[in-house]
C-alpha cells in the first residue's frame, strides 16, 4: 500500500515536470479547458442564484393566494369574501391585499405600488425601491409626482428607501397607504387585489384550496410551493436549455482534447519511448498520462470554477446580465449570496472533466503501447 | 550470476504483411556471466534487433530465450519489463536522455516505477554519479552536457537499478577515439565489479579492447563464427 | 425533464458508459477469439496490448458510474420539491415504474464492476492470464447490464412528469402497505436487530477464520453479501427510526438530508464498500486453483477480506453511534 502511494507520487512528480517543460502546449488547453468550465458554471450559478433568490421571495410569501376570476380574468375579489370563506380549519389568518403596477413614462419603466401590512404611511407619503431611487436619482425627502389613471397629478414625498438583501424584488416596489392606493387606481372601497391565507400544516394546503374553490367556484387558489415547484423546474429547464446550446462547445473541446492527447510531438514520441526503453511498463505509463489529465482537469475545473463564482457573485455576472434577466429598465443591484452545491459540481464535473477523460484514454493507450526498442531502431 | 541461452531464435517483422522481413533467421547463442561480448557485424545484420530480445525490449517471433532457466520468450510483455528493469541496464546509441530533466532526475527515472524509498535512491543515484565524476552536474540540465558527460550520465541510469547485465547498442557511435577509450575504461570498472556486458559494435575501439572476452560476428541475420 | 442539467448528465454517462463498455467487449471477443499465449506473433502482440486499453476503459467507466450512482441519488433527494407529494428520493423514484429499477440495476452495475475490476486486478499479475477467457467472458456479460441501465434510466427520466402526485416514503415505508417497503418496514426492531447482530458476528467469524486459516473465502462473501441485505433491512425498519427520533418513519432515504447530518452516506458507502470487498475476496478465491494465481490471491484476497472487515465494522459504529446517541427510546415498547 505504501509502495503504492509512492509510486503515484514518482509518477506525479515526473507528469508534473514533463507538463512544465511543454507549458506552451499545455497552456492552450488549460485556457480551453477553463473558458469551457468558467462558461458553464456561470450559467449554472446564476441560473441557481436566480432560482435561489426567488426561494427567499417566496418564502416570506403567504401560502395561498385567492384571486376572482370573471371570464377567466384576474379581477378585483370583494372584501366580502373574506367572511364568506368563514372558518376553515387551519387557515391562521386572513387578509385582503392591495398592489398592482404602474408604468412611468418618464424612465419607461413599471413599478409596483403596494399597499403595506406592516408599516402605516400618511397622506403623500411613500417609500420606494432601491432601484427607482437610482434611476429617478431620488433620495430621501424628494418629491416624485406620478399622473394617475383619470390624469390628476399625486405628488409623493419619499419617506424612506428599501433596503433588502434581495433587490431582486424590492427594487421596483412603491409603498403607500390603503386612501391612497385606492384614489390613485380609483379601487373602490371594499374591494382587494387578492386574497391571502395564512396556513400553518403544509400537508393541509390541498384540502384547504379544495374547500376554497367549493365556497367560492369563482376564485382560483394559487398556492406557493406550486409557484416554488414551478420556478425550480423552470429554472433547471432553462439552465438544461442553455447546456444543450452549449453541448457544441464541449464537443468541440472534446475533439480539441482527442486532438492535442493523439497528436504527440516527435519529441513527445521519442520520452515515452525512452522510458519504456529503461523499464517503465505501457501501465505506468497510462497511469503517468492519467495523472497528466488529472492535473490538467483539477486545475482547469478550479480555476474555471473560481472565475464563474467571482463573476456571478461578486461582478453580478456581468457578461450576461442583461441576457437573463434583462426585463425591466430598473437594473437591480443583483448580488446573490454566494452558494456552492454539491449536486451542481458533479454536474459540471461530468459536462467538462468526464468528456475530456474519455476522449483521451484512446490516445493515451496509443501512446502507451509504444514499442520499447524504438529508441534503438 | 545467469547464463542467457538463445536457441532458434527467430524475428520476423510486419508477420504475414508484403514487406514481411525476416531479420533473424534461426540462432542459437550462450553467453556466459561475467563474459564481456561484443556482437559485431555491418549495420542491417541484425545485431541491434538480437540485442533487444536479449534484452527483453522485444519478443522473438519464434524459439526460445532463457535466462538462469526461466523461459523469457514467451512472457507478455508485462512481465519481461518486470525482469528487464531487475535484470538489465541499457545504454542507446544516441544516449537518450530527456532533455529538461537534470542529470539527477534521469539517472533516477527507471526506478521510479520501482518505488523505492526517495532519499535513499537520491543517496544511491549520487554515490553512481560520484564514481563517475559527475557529481558536480547532478542538477545540470542534460542538453548542456557535453558527449562525453551525457554518455556517462546514461552509463549511471543504466546502473540505477542494479542490474546483473549491462546491455549497450553502439555506444561509441557518437563518440570520437579518446572518449570512446574513456568508455571502455568506464566498462572495464563496471566488469571488475562483476556486472555482465553484452554490446553491439562495429567500431575496432571497441570489439579490440582488452574489455572485450568474446566477438560473435553477424552476418544477414545469421551467426558467422562463434 | 430531460432538460434538467443534472439528469442530462446522467442520461450523458450513462451513454458514454455504454458506448466504451460496448467497445470494450468488442475487443474483449477478438481478443478471447485469438488469443495464444504462447505465440510470438505480432498479432498476440497487439492483443496483449488490447488488454491494456480493456482494463483503462473499464476502470474509468466503473469510476464514473460510481460517481453517477451518487449523483443518481442526490440528484433524486434535490428533485423532490419539484413533485407533489414527494418529500425525498423515495417520492422521486416512486413517479413512475422506471425508478427503483434504475437504482438496482445501478447498484448492480457498481457490484459487478468492482468484482470484475478486482478479477482483472488478480489475473494481470499472473504472468500466463491464466483468467483472460473468463474475465473477459464476464465483461462480455455486464455490458448487457450497463445498457439495460441506461435504457431504463432514459425511460425513467422522460417519464417523469411533474403533474402527477407521487406518494413518498410515509406511505410506502408503512407496515400497513403492501410490497416489499412494507414488508422490510414491518419487520419487527427487536428481530431486526438480532439478525444485525447474528450477521455481524458471522461475519466476523468467517472473516476471521479466513484471515488465520486461508480458507472459506467464498463463505465470507455469501454471509457479507447477506449481511448487506439484512442491514438495509435494519436501516429501514429499525436505524432510521432512531436517526428520526420518529417510531414510525421508516425512510432509507432521508437519512441522507443535512438536517440528520448526512449520516446516511456514513453509513451506506462503508456498508457498499464492504460488500463490494466480500464479494471480490470470494469470487477470485476459487481460481487459487491455477498456480501461477496462488500466491496472487491469496494476499489479494487477505487484503479484501481485511478490508470488507473494516468497513463493515465502520458501518456498524455508525449504525451503533446513530442508536445509542438518539433521544429516541423503546426500552418498554420493542425489549
Amino acid at each position: 500500500m505504501k509502495s503504492f502511494f509512492l509510486k503515484q507520487r514518482y509518477l506525479i512528480d515526473f507528469t508534473l515536470s514533463s507538463l512544465l517543460r511543454r507549458s506552451g502546449k499545455n497552456i492552450g488547453l488549460l485556457l480551453v479547458y477553463t473558458l469551457i468550465v468558467f462558461m458553464l458554471a456561470s450559467v449554472m450559478l446564476f441560473t441557481h442564484a436566480l432560482r435561489n433568490e426567488a426561494g427567499h421571495v417566496l418564502a416570506e410569501s403567504p401560502e395561498i393566494i385567492l384571486q376572482r376570476m370573471i371570464a377567466g380574468r384576474h379581477d378585483l375579489i370583494p372584501g366580502g369574501y373574506l367572511e364568506k370563506i368563514g372558518q376553515v380549519r387551519g387557515v391562521m389568518e386572513k387578509h385582503g391585499r392591495l398592489w398592482g403596477y404602474f408604468f412611468d413614462p418618464a424612465i419607461k419603466a413599471n413599478y409596483t405600488l403596494m399597499v403595506p401590512r406592516d408599516r402605516s404611511l400618511g397622506e403623500g407619503e411613500i417609500v420606494v425601491g432601491a432601484g427607482i431611487a437610482r434611476t429617478r436619482g431620488v433620495g430621501i425627502g424628494d418629491i416624485l409626482s406620478f399622473r394617475s389613471a383619470d390624469s390628476r397629478t399625486f405628488s409623493f414625498r419619499v419617506m424612506d428607501i428599501l433596503q433588502s438583501d434581495s433587490e431582486l424584488v424590492s427594487s421596483d416596489l412603491i409603498l403607500l397607504s390603503e386612501a391612497q392606493f385606492r384614489d390613485f387606481f380609483g379601487i373602490p372601497e371594499g374591494f382587494y387585489t387578492d386574497l391571502v391565507l395564512r396556513v400553518r400544516n403544509p400537508k393541509e394546503l390541498r384540502t384547504i384550496a379544495e374547500k376554497l374553490t367549493l365556497k367560492l367556484p369563482d376564485t382560483r387558489p394559487i398556492l406557493r410551493d406550486e409557484i416554488m415547484r414551478t420556478y425550480d423546474s423552470i429554472f433547471s429547464w432553462r439552465q438544461g436549455i442553455v447546456f444543450i446550446l452549449m453541448a457544441g462547445a464541449i464537443l468541440a473541446f472534446v475533439i480539441f482534447a482527442w486532438d492535442k492527447a493523439s497528436g504527440l510531438s516527435a519529441e513527445e514520441r521519442k520520452e515515452i519511448g525512452i522510458l519504456k526503453a529503461i523499464g517503465w511498463e505501457t501501465a505506468d505509463v497510462i497511469r503517468m498520462k492519467f495523472w497528466e489529465g488529472f492535473i490538467i482537469s483539477i486545475s482547469a475545473f478550479l480555476l474555471g470554477y473560481l472565475l464563474a463564482y467571482l463573476h456571478v457573485f461578486y461582478a453580478s455576472a456581468g457578461l450576461f446580465e442583461s441576457v437573463l434577466k434583462g426585463w425591466a429598465v430598473l437594473y437591480p443591484e443583483f448580488q446573490p449570496i454566494p452558494y456552492i452545491d454539491g449536486l451542481q459540481v458533479a454536474t459540471l464535473f461530468f459536462f467538462t472533466v468526464f468528456p475530456y477523460t474519455v476522449a483521451t484514454i484512446i490516445p493515451i493507450w496509443r501512446a502507451a503501447i509504444t514499442d520499447p526498442d524504438t529508441v534503438m531502431r | 550470476m545467469q547464463t542467457i541461452k538463445l536457441e532458434q531464435v527467430k524475428k520476423i517483422f510486419h508477420q504475414g504483411r508484403p514487406n514481411e522481413f525476416c531479420a533473424i533467421h534461426g540462432i542459437d547463442l550462450t553467453i556466459e556471466p561475467h563474459y564481456t561480448t561484443v556482437l559485431k557485424g555491418p549495420s542491417g545484420s541484425g545485431k541491434t534487433t538480437l540485442l533487444s530480445m536479449i534484452g527483453c525490449l522485444s519478443r522473438p517471433t519464434s524459439g526460445r530465450i532463457t535466462i538462469g532457466g526461466d523461459m523469457l520468450s514467451g512472457l507478455p510483455e508485462r512481465f519481461m519489463t518486470e525482469i528487464r528493469r531487475k535484470t538489465f541496464g541499457f545504454i542507446f546509441k544516441q544516449f537518450n536522455l530527456i532533455k529538461g530533466l537534470t542529470v539527477l532526475e534521469n539517472v533516477m527515472l527507471p526506478a521510479y516505477p520501482l518505488a523505492p524509498n526517495h532519499a535513499a535512491l537520491k543517496q544511491h543515484a549520487l554515490q553512481l554519479l560520484d564514481q563517475f565524476g559527475l557529481v558536480s552536474k547532478a542538477t545540470l540540465n542534460v542538453e548542456f552536457l557535453s558527449g562525453g558527460e551525457a554518455q556517462r550520465t546514461a552509463i549511471c541510469r543504466a546502473m540505477i537499478n542494479d542490474p546483473e547485465i549491462l546491455i549497450a547498442d553502439e555506444p561509441t557511435a557518437n563518440l570520437d577515439t579518446k572518449l570512446s577509450r574513456e568508455f571502455m575504461a568506464l566498462i572495464q570498472q563496471l566488469v571488475d565489479q562483476g556486472t555482465t556486458v553484452i554490446l553491439t559494435s562495429h567500431d575496432p575501439e571497441v570489439y579490440e579492447s582488452p574489455v572485450i572476452d568474446r566477438v560473435v560476428e553477424m552476418r544477414d541475420g545469421l551467426l558467422e563464427s562463434l | 425533464m430531460l432538460f434538467s442539467p443534472s439528469i442530462m448528465a446522467l442520461v450523458l454517462v450513462s451513454a458514454t458508459v455504454s458506448l466504451l463498455i460496448l467497445m470494450a467487449a468488442a475487443f474483449a471477443l477478438q481478443v478471447t477469439l485469438r488469443w495464444d499465449i504462447h505465440s510470438g506473433s505480432e498479432r498476440q502482440l497487439q492483443l496483449e496490448r488490447r488488454t491494456y486499453l480493456i482494463s483503462t476503459i473499464v476502470a474509468y467507466s466503473f469510476t464514473a458510474e460510481l460517481v453517477a450512482l451518487l449523483l443518481f441519488i442526490y440528484n433524486a433527494e434535490q428533485m423532490s420539491s419539484q413533485f407533489v407529494g414527494a418529500m425525498c428520493a423515495t417520492g422521486v423514484l416512486n413517479i413512475n415504474e422506471f425508478g427503483w429499477p434504475t437504482l438496482y440495476l445501478k447498484m448492480a452495475v457498481f457490484f459487478a464492476g468492482a468484482v470484475w475490476l478486482m478479477l482483472n486486478y488478480a489475473d494481470n499479475r499472473a504472468y500466463d492470464y491464466p483468467l483472460i477467457k473468463i474475465k473477459y467472458g464476464l465483461l462480455l456479460l455486464i455490458a448487457p447490464l450497463v445498457v439495460a441501465e441506461l435504457l431504463v434510466q432514459v425511460s425513467y427520466f422522460s417519464a417523469l412528469d411533474p403533474d402527477i402526485i407521487t406518494s413518498c416514503c410515509g406511505s410506502l415505508f408503512t407496515p400497513e402497505g403492501e410490497g416489499v417497503a412494507a414488508e422490510v418496514s414491518g419487520v419487527e426492531p427487536a428481530t431486526a436487530l438480532y439478525a444485525l447482530a447474528g450477521s455481524g458476528v458471522s461475519i466476523l467469524i468467517t472473516g476471521g477464520w479466513f484471515l488465520v486459516r486461508g480458507r472459506g473465502a467464498v463463505a465470507f462473501a455469501a454471509l457479507n453479501s447477506i449481511g448487506f441485505f439484512v442491514a438495509l433491512i435494519a436501516i429501514v425498519s429499525m436505524i432510521a427510526l432512531y436517526v428520526y427520533e420518529h417510531p414510525h418513519h421508516h425512510c432509507p432515504f432521508c437519512i441522507l438530508k443535512g438536517g440528520h447530518e448526512f449520516i446516511g452516506y456514513y453509513l451506506y458507502i462503508p456498508l457498499f464498500l464492504s460488500t463490494a470487498f466480500g464479494l471480490g475476496a470470494g469470487v477470485i478465491a476459487p481460481f487459487a486453483k491455477y498456480p501461477s494465481l496462488q500466491q496472487i490471491i491469496k494476499a489479494d484476497s487477505r487484503r479484501y477480506v481485511t478490508a470488507a472487515l473494516m468497513l463493515m465494522l465502520c458501518f456498524y459504529l455508525v449504525a451503533g453511534f446513530a442508536v445509542g446517541t438518539s433521544s429516541l427510546t423503546m426500552m418498554e415498547v420493542w425489549w
